[in-house]
Formats: C-alpha cells, structure tokens, sequence
C-alpha cells in the first residue's frame, strides 16, 4: 500500500514532519506545503532528517515556496517542486493520503 | 508627552502566511507608531521567515505584505532585531533576508540599516529594558 503523507507545519513550531518521517516507509511519498514547505529547504536543523529517509520520495508545493520567498536553489537535494495539479496527482496515484496536521 | 514614551517591543516569532501572526503584529506595530512610542521588533524562531527576499504570493492568492517591512522606517520603527541562533537553525544568513533600511534626518539623511542581527544573550538584554512586550 503506497501513502501520500502530507505535512503542512513548520518543522520548528510542530513535531508533524519528524512524526511522518518516522512512519513513512519505502516506496512512500512525502508532499510539503503550507508552512510544511520550510522542511524542503537546505542546511537547516532537519536538512539531516529529510535526507536520511531511504526510499521516501519528497516533494514541495511551489505555490507555497514561492510565496514564502524560498527559490529552487534552496531547497534540499531530492525535493521535487509540484503545482496544485501535481498534489491531486499525487493523491490519486497513492492508495491514501495520511494528513500530518 | 514626551515623559509618556513607553518601549514597546513586538516579538515575531511564527512564519508569514501558515497563520494570520505575522500581518496582525505588522498591524499593531503601526498603530503603536502612529502614538509616538519607542517601537522595536525582534524576530525570533520562526519569525526570521517573516524577513526572507524575494516572497511572491502571485500563485496561491493570499496577500504579499512583505513589502510593508520596508515601509517601517517612514514610520519611525528603524529597530528590527534578527536573532542569529534562528537564522543558524534555519540555515539562514542576512543575505537571505530583504534589506531594510531607514533615512536618518539628524544625520543628513543617511540611509541606515534597520536590521541589527543579535545574539539570543543580547537580545535576552534588549527585551529586559523594554517596558511593553507583545508576542506574535
């Protein structure tokens, strides 16, 4: 069963990125928006957390980067940007969606 | 008047747009100009986002009020204090951040930067002298 986890605190404020890192198996997907986006960016405190998650594939809602000033070349390694399109993609190829909120 | 001046220093310390914080305290900050008293920000935590170059809000309608940080300084806020540990733990420079400045009228009009980046110790020091705190 493939899983959509979604995440939408900041990493700093909330424990929900560290929580759904902990339960997001191979094979899984991650989406980052809202103020979730801050855990997409490079060098920070949780940049280590993010990439060590083996198997999990990342993404980040551009619209939202956008809006909070965050350009492509800050984002971490392995982040892919997607539009609101690409977020309802992502929840129809995955079997469920689990909201991190 | 003048033996009336309070400090007033507004603390920021969530991230633009994720809750209505960040615009309220930018709203408040205004008000407490306009009545003429001692205005200083902090920004602190997440709060340094509030600073971060280059927000364009164009894609997902909400409104880009970062551009009234830069409109401070006409209204006499010229002390923004950034906290370096928040900007370290977020992997953040003063690069990052949109620069703020302020004309200084008894200096020749000389632009000034507003930011100050302090230490959490120094800023600990800077809110002990204030006479009003708000936290946003």
């Amino acid at each position: 069963m493939s899983t959509l986890h979604t995440v939408n605190k900041s990493p700093f404020e909330k424990n929900s990125l560290a929580d759904c890192l902990g339960y997001a198996k191979e094979g899984s997907a991650v989406l980052m928006y809202e103020d979730g986006v801050y855990g997409a960016m490079k060098g920070n405190a949780v940049a280590e957390k993010v990439a060590a998650a083996s198997g999990v594939k990342f993404y980040a809602l551009g619209p939202d980067l956008k809006a909070r000033g965050i350009s492509e070349e800050k984002l971490a390694e392995g982040i892919e940007v997607v539009d609101y399109a690409g977020f309802v993609s992502l929840a129809v190829e995955n079997d469920k969606v689990s909201a991190w909120v | 008047m003048s033996e009336n001046i309070k400090k007033f220093m507004y603390l920021n310390r969530r991230a633009p747009y994720g809750t209505i914080y960040a615009w309220e305290s930018l709203e408040v900050v205004l008000i407490g100009a306009a009545f003429d008293q001692d205005v200083s920000l902090a920004f602190i935590g997440d709060g340094v986002y509030q600073l971060l170059e280059g927000q364009d809000t164009s894609e997902s309608e909400m409104k880009n009020f970062s551009t009234t940080y830069k409109a401070l300084g006409d209204y006499d806020v010229t002390k923004l204090y950034v906290e370096k540990e928040s900007l370290e733990e977020r992997g953040l420079t003063l690069d990052d951040l949109m620069p703020l400045t302020w004309e200084d009228e008894d200096d020749d009009w000389a632009e000034k930067d507003s930011i100050r980046l302090v230490s959490r110790a120094e800023l600990a020091d800077v809110l002990d002298d204030q006479d009003v705190v708000y936290s946003f």
